[in-house]
């Protein structure tokens, strides 16, 4: 699954599974260019799709039903639409949408890798899919298997020695961490009330410090690109409850000194945050335990084949080390000296952190792609993962400015600052070329630190023939002598979207744009 | 490649990481395996379950056994919405965009009101959002939760409280639902969160809790049943300023808890401290009608430790099946899911209480689940009742006018999908098992 390394793009990816040499790179355009009226405009009255299970129930009024002080006079307005019409709006919308299985998603931090099929069609299995979230545990032993085992992976994996499978998402991840070192630092008497964040962090960081209670206090990044060690150093005192980190970092440059701020952070009794969302570099390779840290979060949707959806479901379980281990979100899988699994809930939970178990089906594709790959197969990812990123890095040289130009990760952080003054290319308009040549746009304008930012992750699973076109479409705008059309994208389904506009009149709902008009 | 970047062995590329924090001997996990191999350890996991196939499901407690036809299962698993990324790129994002400006207006409807988010992650994390919406908006700390709501709710909404410093106060059910006169004194609320139907199936008076939120001055956070919106009016129109609600009924499966669904909708005035993220319809360079996440400064990504929110990733794949869902029931097809609901829960309801020994825990009006007060206790119940081929339902037990999971009392839901047959079947089997 990941990027073989024995191969040049020139010599194409000679082992099952790739293209041909020669082959065609994953870019490719959406191709709707057509207006799509919303769904309400497809109705007319009387029409309908909807058809119900014979069941022999009395056909009582629903007068006969529903007291009168409850009971609402007229059916809610939704749509009257045939399936048939429905299918087809459906079916052009998604001709006006980009995916990671038509093409190339080079979205640093993002880590948009494709996902085996396998996976959908394993959470799929009817004895999981539709197992109610109730249904006592002697009658759901399959599941608490599946969710003990990887809890216990996801230890194995980074280092920890327990874990929760139940936060939704990276945030409610962060979150739940963030309340587990409160837990902590109560259970000793402690009231403390910082928390230092690298000024390179995810814009859920600070967030999710201040949900947590805490303050941010923000610590620079040195000419290296990495935490200032020193400057950590003066912010770090016995109110600080602990630090959060991404190693490798936003810039894609591993934190060479994680054992030191480890050793500074640990001697005033503060606590190391482990956020997740570049795990994928370091499979294998590192792990986050070994590194120090105290508390770990997990993007299941960028490492470990949970599909984006469009925005999630993702996953973001929270492993820790032992210390923490008594607080941890309830109910927990644990087995019994039967081989047989209950749930349990820590002495001293921080409590549930979701309605059930977590995003469960997700957490069935997370398995079964661990599965498939196994210790070794988790390694290649990080391989193929750092390699392609490297090699993208030295494609771009003497092209785009890159303000960090020293080995990295799995992603890198290349800037436009000298092509704006040249010739006024921002990265924004960079992303949205990219557009027309039928990749999708790196991030941009993200991490804060870097002016003009491309954030750029071709992850493990781009052959050395689409890393290859990447880089040609990248020099290929670079090298224009004309710059960026301001109309660019010109290819796409729509041109570029008037955001502002967008802000100033709030159209949030099809009542409100027949309300105020679209214009 | 290697060799174009001046490399010539894999390792090297870790050569930044330092020597002893490299694992030397690759994690301690077994080798990977074939496809073929993986389904088959999958499909032995799957068959420890008991499940919808071969368990006849009357359980509810905010988790429906509904039908989702096939082309809500088809459209929802095309590529293009399985595999995109959020949004962030109107230009190439139309499908999703689109497609959750739909759902936004349809989840507004249902909850009457002029806006609704582009999802949050469950029932329980919307109404977290909505306390911390109006603890901001009024500047007060307490919120009064009534004793009716979800326990796990209760739960999420204790564990979040320990952060923000919110302090939520239990108010209970008298006759199955909420008695706002019996709050304790103290701070005035910042807002009364209620469940409509609430977890006993109950429904509660919306108007009368509009009056006591008046009383304090306090928003009205309303959770209810986007199934049961059908037939009942909408909490909107009520006087509810947010409603929350969980979304799965439509067209996502049990799923084993999740992914699920949290609606979330409010008035205008409230559209700046909405949480995650939001769909607006605009214009591109030529004029066309476009769609765009809007309102961005409220979110995370820009505006960090002042943000109204941490939700970045959210639930969309599972608000592209419900809007798919809604549609294909219609505006016909909602009111006779409700009442279809409605039937087979009168009908379950009259015949279990036929029963010796078998009464309501409450007697107030209910639309699509009850609980039932039983002579041997609930988890005794639920495991004969699996003997019977039936999931019969979620114990619930009521202490101090609060609900709280796992008690004696069985909680039992009836859905369009269930027969007269499986009703009275049902019914025989469970005389059987208290008897």
């Amino acid at each position: 699954m990941a990027a073989d390394p024995t191969q040049t793009p020139q010599a194409g990816r000679a082992h099952q599974g790739g293209p041909a040499p020669g082959g065609r790179a994953n870019s490719a355009p959406v191709v709707g260019r057509e207006h799509e009226p919303t769904i309400f405009e497809f109705s007319s009255p009387g029409r309908r799709s909807s058809s119900f299970r014979t069941t022999g129930v009395p056909e009582w009024d629903a007068a006969d039903l529903v007291p009168a002080g409850w009971l609402r006079s007229e059916p809610i307005p939704l749509t009257e639409v045939s399936e048939r019409d429905l299918v087809a709006h459906v079916t052009r919308l998604t001709h006006r949408q980009y995916s990671v299985d038509l093409g190339a998603y080079p979205l640093g931090s993002c880590t948009m890798k494709y996902n085996p099929k396998l996976c959908d069609d394993a959470a799929a299995l009817p004895g999981l899919a539709a197992a109610h979230p109730a249904t006592p545990e002697q009658f759901t032993q399959g599941w608490l298997e599946l969710l003990w085992c990887l809890a216990d992976t996801l230890c194995r994996i980074t280092g920890m020695a327990a874990c929760t499978l139940q936060p939704p998402a990276g945030a409610a991840g962060e979150l739940t961490g963030l309340l587990l070192m409160r837990a902590f630092h109560e259970s000793k008497g402690q009231t403390r009330h910082k928390v230092i964040i690298p000024d390179s962090a995810h814009g859920t960081n600070p967030a999710s410090v201040t949900l947590g209670g805490y303050q941010t206090v923000t610590v620079p990044s040195d000419h290296r690109g990495l935490v200032d060690l020193d400057a950590l150093r003066a912010r770090l005192d016995s109110d600080v409850a602990g630090i959060m980190l991404t190693n490798p970092n936003t810039l894609g440059l591993f934190e060479e000194d994680i054992a030191e701020i480890a050793a500074a952070v640990h001697e005033v009794g503060g606590l190391l945050y482990y956020d997740g969302a570049n795990l994928n570099a370091i499979l294998g390779v590192t792990r986050p335990g070994d590194m120090g840290f105290d508390i770990v979060h997990m993007n299941l949707h960028k490492t470990f084949a949970v599909p984006h959806g469009g925005g999630g479901p993702g996953a973001g379980p929270v492993a820790v080390s032992p210390r923490l281990a008594e607080f941890l979100p309830g109910p927990l899988p644990e087995r019994s000296d039967d081989g047989s699994f209950t749930w349990t809930t820590p002495a001293r939970s921080i409590g549930r952190v979701h309605t059930w178990h977590g995003n469960a089906l997700a957490l069935a594709r997370a398995w079964s792609y661990i599965l498939a790959n196994g210790g070794d197969g988790l390694r290649r990812v990080a391989e193929g993962a750092v390699l392609n990123a490297n090699w993208l890095r030295h494609q771009l040289r003497g092209v785009y400015d890159l303000p960090y130009d020293r080995p990295n990760m799995h992603e890198f952080v290349a800037s436009t600052t000298s092509l704006k003054k040249a010739k006024g290319v921002r990265a924004l308009d960079v992303g949205k070329r990219l557009l027309e040549e039928g990749f999708h746009a790196p991030t941009v304008y993200f991490p804060l630190i870097v002016d003009e930012a491309l954030m750029i992750e071709p992850t493990e699973t781009e052959s050395p023939q689409t890393v290859a076109a990447l880089a040609e479409a990248l020099v290929t705008i670079a090298a224009d002598p004309e710059g960026v059309p301001a109309l660019a994208p010109r290819t796409t389904p729509v041109g570029r979207v008037d955001e502002a506009r967008a802000a100033r009149i709030l159209l949030p709902t099809w009542d409100a744009v027949v309300t105020l008009g679209d214009d | 490649m290697l060799a174009d970047i001046g490399l010539s062995s894999l390792d090297q590329l870790f050569d930044v990481v330092p020597e002893a924090l490299r694992l030397a001997a690759g994690l301690d996990l077994a080798p990977g395996l074939s496809e073929p191999d993986v389904l088959a350890e999958m499909e032995r996991l799957a068959s420890l379950n008991r499940t919808g196939t071969d368990l006849v499901c009357f359980a509810g407690a905010g988790a429906y056994d509904h039908e989702v036809p096939s082309a809500t299962k088809r459209l929802t698993f095309r590529s293009e919405f399985v595999t995109a990324y959020t949004p962030y790129q109107p230009e190439v994002a139309q499908g999703v965009l689109q497609a959750l400006f739909e759902y936004q207006t349809l989840v507004a409807r249902l909850a009457g009101l002029p806006v609704a988010n582009a999802s949050l992650y469950d029932g329980a994390s919307a109404a977290v959002e909505a306390v911390n919406l109006a603890t901001t908006a009024k500047g007060r700390q307490t919120v009064w939760v009534s004793g009716g709501i979800h326990p796990h709710w209760r739960a999420v909404l204790a564990t979040f409280a320990h952060g923000t410093g919110h302090d939520l106060v239990d108010v209970p059910l008298r006759d199955g639902v909420t008695d706002w006169s019996a709050a304790p004194a103290g701070d005035p609320p910042a807002a009364l969160l209620v469940g409509s139907p609430n977890y006993l199936g109950a429904l509660e008076d919306i108007g009368a809790a509009r009056a006591a939120a008046d009383r304090h001055g306090a928003l009205l956070l309303v959770g209810f049943d986007p199934v049961c919106a059908g037939l009942l009016r909408a909490p909107g129109e009520d006087g509810a300023d947010v409603v929350v609600g969980e979304g799965q009924p439509f067209g996502t499966p049990l799923s084993f808890g999740g992914p699920y669904l949290g609606l979330f909708s409010c008035r205008m005035e409230q559209v700046r401290r909405l949480p995650g993220r939001l769909v607006g319809r605009t214009v591109d360079s030529e004029g066309r009608p476009a769609y765009v996440t809007t309102l961005r400064a409220r979110e995370q990504d820009i505006r960090r430790e002042k943000a109204s929110s941490n939700v970045c990733t959210n639930q969309t794949l599972i608000a592209v099946a419900a809007m798919i869902q809604l549609s294909w029931l219609g505006t016909a097809g909602l009111r006779e899911l409700a009442l279809r609901c409605a039937r087979g829960t009168r009908y379950a309801r009259e015949a279990l209480l036929a029963i010796p020994g078998v009464s309501l825990v409450a007697d107030a009006p209910t639309l699509r689940e009850f609980a039932l007060r039983l002579p041997v206790p609930a988890g005794t119940v639920v495991a004969r009742m699996a003997d019977e081929g039936f999931l019969a339902g979620v114990p619930v037990g009521v202490e101090g006018g609060i609900v709280r999971d796992g008690g004696d009392d069985l909680l039992v839901a009836v859905t369009e999908r269930r027969t007269r047959d499986e009703i009275d079947a049902y019914a025989s089997a469970l005389e059987k098992v208290v008897r």
